[in-house]
């Protein structure tokens, strides 16, 4: 087991490990049939160091923020360790949100310092929003193209930033932030997630005990790494341990798919999504067999699902469905999938195959993962059982064991940035509430059964919470109305097909008519995909409000919850 | 040389054909995700297939962000 005690920060565990692995590959990116880069831990200390250099001489000391708003790739990492090298505090920001929510959470983080690649930094200069975050003064482009440097709207291009000479290590406590991770919040109010330099080190510790990493395997990083799963099996955890990390510049299928073959992938993390669609993909290429193949093919999947029924025996696996493992690249170890619930019928279908699925269970705010399956034996029925380290408890438990996931450990999160009510509501004497409900069952896996909390998560992992959507629909021809989660309104034990709806107060003598609806439709398409709402409930009376006339939400949804789900919700 | 209003011509052409959506029915600001009810693994099948039509590389991040088909065919444009 890894052993990170001797640690302060990850800072410290991060330069260690690019002395210790020294001649190992740490990085390759890729770009279609392209290789951009493959750097040593040795050469990736010596692009990174320059960084750190320059970030010191524009004033950048320890516990300053900077943030990154870049697409998987070489310098996401190098200038990540940068920053800490240099003490700083890590932003990852998303670079799917829109350039107006990216200004905004730079403007609440507090960040100096943003770095970025040029088709973002094109996209946040035409943003009106720039001007609220002028605490970012440094901002480094990477990729800008050479026409365009001279005049970077006051970046300035990552090449001509960097500075020779060592710069200074600053060291950092194990309970300093490390980052702030946004888990939601560009509409509402921003959930900064504050993560210690101790939640890093104790989940890499917990997680590698479970899914190791060692020099010479790679992991192909799909996830955006701002994201905590991401950061942890993408970054920090194979880089403490030698490993090599991929990236590749396109996610298109037929990319991605080559990349298993070339690089040989061990681990790969995915949201549900993508691995819906790779398994739809593998089922029409098993549809295309004779059905003679298809019989050969079943019956070796169904001896290979007996001997694999304790735990996954590899070798085994990889002899038996040669076809299938070869086309992963035949090293493939485990697919690692979160950002949101899994259906477990996909899950079985790739453990049938002799490709386990470390399905888990985790929030930013407990730190990536809480639970994880220990594949001792496979359940797709479950999310696994507490890593170590990890105190899980359900709290006020219904007559059938289902109550709320509450989580004590050194992976919680600090609190919310500048939020203190927010953090009360989310910890409460010390153990972090999740709002999704859930039970253990007999052998100790945790199996979840929906959500408490006014939220949705979409199969491609975004957590969506409807107060922040509430802005595209101010100033509606209406006398009021709100967002909820259908779940949220009208439970159901389930953790797939969440939807929004938008709940509507007409003045008296309006109607829900055409027009009105054009208009909700309008706004709605300018939210991102993943954000829209899909169905108006009429709400019969006001909304009940507090003595400051905010919205009680809770009323409001038991309220509508007397109505039939079916009936209340009308299409778009 | 194709100009820019032949190029969202092609793409929205494109899209039609490949999501069968009736060609009349998209408009150059149309939110193609919303219109032709894509997921982003989708878009970035739409994405393949226009590097194809156009013979130009469209890299990934190029178009991050991007959702209506009059912004496409303009990063499309300033690769031909």
């Amino acid at each position: 087991m890894l052993d990170l005690s001797k640690y302060e920060c990850i800072g410290a565990a991060l330069r260690d490990a690019l002395d210790q692995f020294a001649d190992e590959i740490c990085l390759i990116e890729a770009d279609r049939e392209r290789e951009n880069h493959r750097l040593t831990y040795r050469e990736f200390k010596a692009r990174a160091l320059p960084l750190a250099k320059a970030l010191q001489e524009s004033g950048f000391s320890g516990g300053d923020r900077a943030a990154i708003i870049m697409t998987n790739q070489s310098k996401w990492l190098i200038s990540a360790y940068a920053i800490f090298h240099a003490g700083g505090v890590l932003v990852p920001l998303d670079y799917k949100l829109t350039a107006n929510e990216q200004w905004q959470l730079l403007k609440h983080s507090g960040a100096s310092v943003l770095i970025t690649e040029y088709p973002i930094w094109r996209q946040l200069c035409g943003s009106a929003q720039r001007g609220g975050a002028a605490n970012v003064r440094t901002i480094l482009v990477t990729e800008a193209p050479a026409a365009t440097q001279a005049d970077l709207a006051g970046a300035c291009p990552w090449e001509q930033a960097l500075r020779a000479g060592e710069p200074a290590f600053v060291a950092r406590k194990r309970q300093d932030v490390a980052c702030i991770v946004y888990s939601s919040g560009t509409g509402g109010q921003p959930k900064g997630c504050l993560m210690t330099h101790e939640n890093y080190l104790e989940q890499c510790v917990a997680l590698t005990s479970l899914y190791p990493f060692w020099p010479g395997i790679r992991y192909l990083s799909i996830l955006p790494t701002n994201h905590a799963i991401d950061f942890m099996v993408g970054f920090f955890g194979p880089f403490i341990c030698g490993a090599t990390v991929v990236h590749l510049r396109t996610l298109r299928p037929e990319y991605v798919r080559e990349a298993f073959l070339k690089y040989k992938i061990g681990y790969v993390s995915l949201v549900p999504l993508v691995l819906k669609n790779l398994q739809k993909g593998l089922q029409a290429r098993l549809e295309e067999l004779s059905p003679g193949k298809r019989k050969v093919f079943n019956a070796l999947v169904a001896l290979n699902k007996a001997l694999t029924k304790d735990r996954p025996r590899l070798w085994l696996s990889r002899r038996l469905l040669k076809q299938v493992h070869a086309a992963f690249g035949g090293e493939l170890r485990a697919i690692v999938v979160g950002g949101a619930f899994s259906e477990p019928q996909t899950l079985q279908f790739f453990y049938d195959l002799g490709i386990p699925v470390a399905n888990g269970y985790g929030l930013t705010e407990a730190g990536t993962a809480i639970t994880v399956n220990d594949l001792k034996p496979f359940r797709a029925d479950t999310v696994g059982k507490p890593l170590p380290g990890m105190e899980v408890r359900i709290v006020k438990p219904s007559a059938d064991g289902i109550g709320e996931v509450a989580v004590r450990s050194k992976t919680v999160m600090l609190g919310y940035l500048d939020a203190p009510e927010l953090t009360a509501e989310a910890i409460v004497d010390g153990w972090l509430m999740t709002g999704d409900l859930g039970r253990f069952d007999s052998s100790g896996h945790l199996q979840l059964f929906g959500r408490k909390k006014n939220m949705i998560v979409t199969e491609e992992g975004k957590n969506i919470y409807p107060e922040d959507i509430e802005a595209v629909f101010e100033g509606l021809p209406a006398k009021e109305f709100c967002v909820f989660a259908a779940n949220y309104v009208w439970p159901r034990r389930s953790m797939t097909g969440e939807q929004l709806v938008l709940v509507l107060r007409l003045d008296s003598g309006q109607f829900l008519t055409e027009e009105l609806r054009r208009e909700i439709v309008a706004r709605n398409n300018r939210l991102l995909n993943y954000k829209r709402v899909h169905g108006i409930v009429l709400a019969e009376e006001d909304f009940p409000r507090t003595a400051s006339l905010k919205i009680k939400r809770n009323a409001l949804a038991e309220r509508l919850a007397s109505r039939e789900r079916e009936a209340a919700i009308l299409p778009l | 040389m194709r100009t820019l209003e032949q190029t969202t011509k092609e793409v929205l052409e494109l899209a039609s054909r490949h999501f069968k959506v009736p060609a009349d029915s998209l408009a150059p600001e149309d939110d193609f995700f919303k219109k032709l009810g894509i997921d982003s693994l989708q878009a970035l099948d739409l994405l393949s297939r226009l590097e194809n039509h156009f013979r130009i590389e469209l890299p990934d991040y190029e178009v991050q962000g991007v959702s209506d088909f009059r912004t496409l065919a303009e990063r499309i444009q300033s690769r031909l």
